[in-house]
């Protein structure tokens, strides 16, 4: 800068020009860097030592003694076996156990439900793709927590009583106390099923790699799609027939007042669940709709030019590529509703927010409830970042 | 003899054959082009039907529109099927809008209103001149005659501690400037004494705060206790991306800065924030907030914190999109020209960054205004928070009222949501001249 201003140039480059030292982008980076280290140091020192304080005055002792304790309260939904008599710890493992479980279900049946609404918006059928489109709009444009109130109030809280209950085929009932599907009952001899069921998938990715090794090799084409549902399908029932099928269902019975046996889903989940499918589908409708029409027209015309079915060309030309586009988003998709699953507080369903705020309440422990709270988040955030990102690995465009 | 005959005039094309065109055509080929797709018309369209048929059913046709309490909404009483209870909502209007704000106070409500728009409508309208005076005017001068007017207090005094603060750092960074220049060369006294009156004049008008001299006139304070319905949905949203917009911006610079610590911390706090459900800094902000902080603040003040820090989290992740899709050339020219790197930023990069951000903001914006829902979770009461509360007015307790809010509630949300995205669609067309034809 000096020397710009008194308009002379510096006699040779290797003459370093004189600068004032705070004008040396070295010595400055490293000035700010250390005002940027003391400030959040002095934050950090403040917060401490206030918080030191006021946990103090508020006769709250610090750290994670208090999951020891008994916590005395009941908890609507329990995975694993529960208590009142049992620990804050396991009540919180309960609650981190529902997250998952309603956000596993909820992308499952959100990347279906998705996936319709994403084709559907395309289709060449004006009534259908109107129909899609408006559905993107409407639910997009409503807040989620609305939604989901509006399930549980307005929706679940107009079906009949127990006495009256809807019923599909006597086998799923629904009513205000939530919905009974039949109790599977696991007998011994019934672990044989899963570990036929994982035979099955390995084999048939086996199976499919094979084939295509082959056809790529000899051009010989093998019947994968078939061989593939067979093994995975085919095997578990066969080992359910063999082990002498231990596995039988536990169906509801319509009582006088009430329904007994089955499994209930308590309303508070199914209303969560319902309005997490629809809110995120809508979202994932966008995004597939945008990834199908990112693959030009040509890729289409070109695969039928070589003579593929329409189908083929659906499978091996367009979604690959489509896929591409849509797999990051997904993500971000995916991780929205696992975030999103913490609404659930808003209705009482017992995800970890829901349990953790009671702990909050009786226990007064905010910083180790929030802490733990960020951390389940962080590791789910995370963990599904890696597994998607692994599968975008897989599918991208590999270039030289 | 051989006759040849050749056509003289031209032949008249035919008609396309009345299958394939008018409304008949259309619909061969967009509603019953193939058997499947017929029956998927028609299951579509009658699902289509019953829905608007429900709901228009229900808001309009079956719906009730005057009464004084529940009586008017019971089918038995009324005599019909009865769909939605307006009266409960005219009867809760205030509360929906403003909560318990005062019922003599809320013209002051109406007035923030009034400004806001005045100050708003101008800004989103591309073609009405004098932006930049608009958005100072709008993000610097609109908050504090916001505060003002739904806070009360002083009437003066907002205005002279503000101004004061901004003349005392303006002239700290004169000050700063004259050090500089003492160093590089003939010192710049100049500076120096602008920066010693800019600080003289600022710290005047903070003591003339601190005199009362001007605490009269006074507008009578609103608690935030009593603020509710749309209007804390609007004061949550606004503050949250008035607030999320400088924070953005310092994150995504330091996302994006050469200082392996500043952008580490900008790494960390992004990805903290974005990484974790609003819910959680929520109870963040309320619960851990005022263990941190001497004094506990007020509820509002605490849940607006959080809802700022974390709509900046995902702003800076929107503007860093905008950072990146500026040309390495645009850095290099403002750098040839000798500008430093605050003056590269703000008058080279940031503008043309911002711009293309536009829609991601507004977008932003949208999911901001629906994620205000939250506050109710954490017990402010919002549009919906208030209109959950309403559901428990015995004087209205009849089978429809529920679904008479949360229709109400439903078409608010809508209403606004949808002309925002409108409107981003519409920036982003505008933007977007390259693919225009």
């Amino acid at each position: 800068m000096a020397n710009m201003t008194d308009g002379t140039l510096p006699a040779r480059a290797t003459d370093a020009p004189k600068v004032a030292f705070f004008n040396d982008p070295k010595t400055r980076s490293l000035i700010f860097q250390g005002l940027a280290l003391a400030l959040l140091v002095f934050v950090i020192f403040t917060a401490v030592t206030n918080a030191v304080t006021n946990l103090r005055n508020q006769n709250i002792a610090g750290g994670f003694g208090f999951l020891d304790q008994t916590a005395g309260f009941g908890i609507s939904q329990t995975p694993i076996p529960w208590s009142e008599s049992m620990s804050y710890g396991r009540a919180f493992l309960i609650g981190l156990l529902n997250t998952l479980l309603v956000a596993i279900v909820g992308i499952f049946f959100a990347t279906l439900l998705g996936f319709v609404v994403g084709v559907a918006r395309l289709s060449p059928n004006w009534v259908i793709s109107k129909i899609a489109y408006w559905y993107v709009e409407v639910i997009r444009n409503l807040p989620l927590l609305f939604q989901i109130l509006f399930w549980y109030l307005a929706v679940l809280a107009s079906m009949p009583t127990p006495r009256n209950s809807h019923s599909l085929f006597g086998l799923f009932f629904a009513n205000q106390r939530g919905i009974t599907v039949p109790r599977p009952i696991f007998e011994t001899g019934s672990g044989s099923i899963g570990i036929a069921l994982v035979i099955g998938i390995v084999a048939a990715f086996a199976v499919r790699s094979w084939a295509f090794k082959r056809q790529a090799a000899t051009g010989q084409q093998f019947p994968v799609a078939a061989s593939m549902a067979g093994l995975i399908l085919g095997l578990p029932i066969l080992a359910y027939v063999v082990a002498g099928m231990p596995v039988s269902f536990d169906y509801a019975q319509q009582g006088r007042f009430n329904l007994t046996g089955g499994m209930t889903l308590i309303p508070e989940f199914v209303a969560l669940t319902l309005a997490l499918v629809a809110y995120t589908a809508a979202f994932i409708g966008e995004i597939v709709r945008a990834g199908i029409q990112a693959v030009s027209y040509g890729q289409t015309e070109a695969g039928r030019s070589l003579g593929l079915p329409e189908g083929r060309i659906l499978n091996l030309v367009v979604v690959p590529q489509a896929l591409r586009v849509i797999i990051p988003p997904l993500t971000s998709q995916y991780l929205n509703l696992a975030k999103n699953s913490s609404l659930a507080v808003g209705i009482g369903y017992p995800d970890m927010v829901s349990v953790g705020g009671t702990i909050l309440n009786q226990t007064g422990q905010a910083i180790e409830i929030i802490a733990m709270w960020m951390g389940c988040y962080l590791t789910i955030s995370i963990v599904t970042s890696i597994f998607m990102n692994w599968y975008n690995q897989r599918i991208a465009l590999v270039e030289r | 003899m051989t006759t040849s005959f050749t056509r003289s005039d031209l032949l008249l094309p035919l008609p396309p054959p009345a299958s394939l065109v008018g409304p008949w055509g259309w619909a061969r080929a967009n509603l019953f082009s193939s058997p499947l797709q017929a029956l998927l018309t028609l299951v579509g369209g009658y699902i289509a039907v019953l829905a608007i048929w429900t709901f228009v059913d229900f808001t309009v046709i079956r719906a009730v529109w005057t009464g004084a309490d529940r009586d008017a909404c019971l089918d038995d009483k009324v005599g019909r099927s009865v769909g939605a209870c307006w009266p409960f909502v005219w009867a809760k209007f205030g509360q929906f809008m403003y909560g318990f704000y005062p019922v003599e106070e809320r013209w002051r409500v109406n007035l923030t209103y009034g400004a806001a728009i005045a100050l708003l409508v101008p800004l989103l309208i591309p073609s009405v001149p004098q932006k930049p005076l608009n958005a100072v005017l709008f993000f610097g001068a609109f908050p504090i005659l916001a505060f003002n007017l739904l806070y009360g207090g002083s009437i003066i005094n907002p205005w002279l501690s503000v101004g004061g603060w901004l003349a005392i750092l303006g002239g700290l960074a004169l000050v700063a400037g004259y050090l500089m220049s003492r160093v590089e060369g003939p010192p710049n006294v100049v500076f120096l004494q602008w920066g010693g009156a800019a600080i003289a004049v600022g710290t005047l008008l903070l003591l003339l705060v601190r005199t009362g001299l001007f605490a009269d006139p006074a507008l009578p304070i609103v608690e935030t206790r009593q603020w509710g319905g749309l209007l804390v949905t609007l004061v949550v949203a606004t503050t949250g991306i008035v607030a999320a917009l400088p924070i953005g911006v310092a994150l995504a610079l330091g996302r994006r800065s050469k200082m392996p610590i500043i952008r580490l911390l900008s790494v960390a706090v992004i990805e903290l924030v974005r990484g974790v459900p609003l819910i959680t800094v929520l109870f963040f902000a309320t619960y851990m907030l005022p263990l941190f902080l001497e004094r506990s603040p007020d509820a509002m003040v605490r849940v607006l914190v959080g809802v700022s820090v974390f709509s900046g989290a995902y702003m800076a992740e929107t503007i860093r999109g905008g950072l990146q899709a500026i040309p390495k050339g645009q850095f290099e020219g403002a750098m040839a020209l000798g500008l430093n790197y605050p003056r590269m930023m703000s008058l080279i990069v940031m503008p043309q960054a911002l711009k293309l951000v536009i829609p991601g903001i507004v977008n932003a914006f949208i999911g901001l205004f629906k994620d205000t829902t939250l506050v109710s979770i954490v017990a402010i009461f919002d549009l919906l928070g208030g209109i959950r509360a309403g559901f428990t007015d015995p004087q209205w307790a009849s089978p429809v009222t529920l679904y008479t809010g949360f229709a109400f509630a439903g078409i608010i949300y809508f209403a606004f949501c949808y002309f925002m995205s409108r409107y981003s669609i519409f920036v982003e067309n505008r933007l977007n001249t390259g693919r225009r034809r």
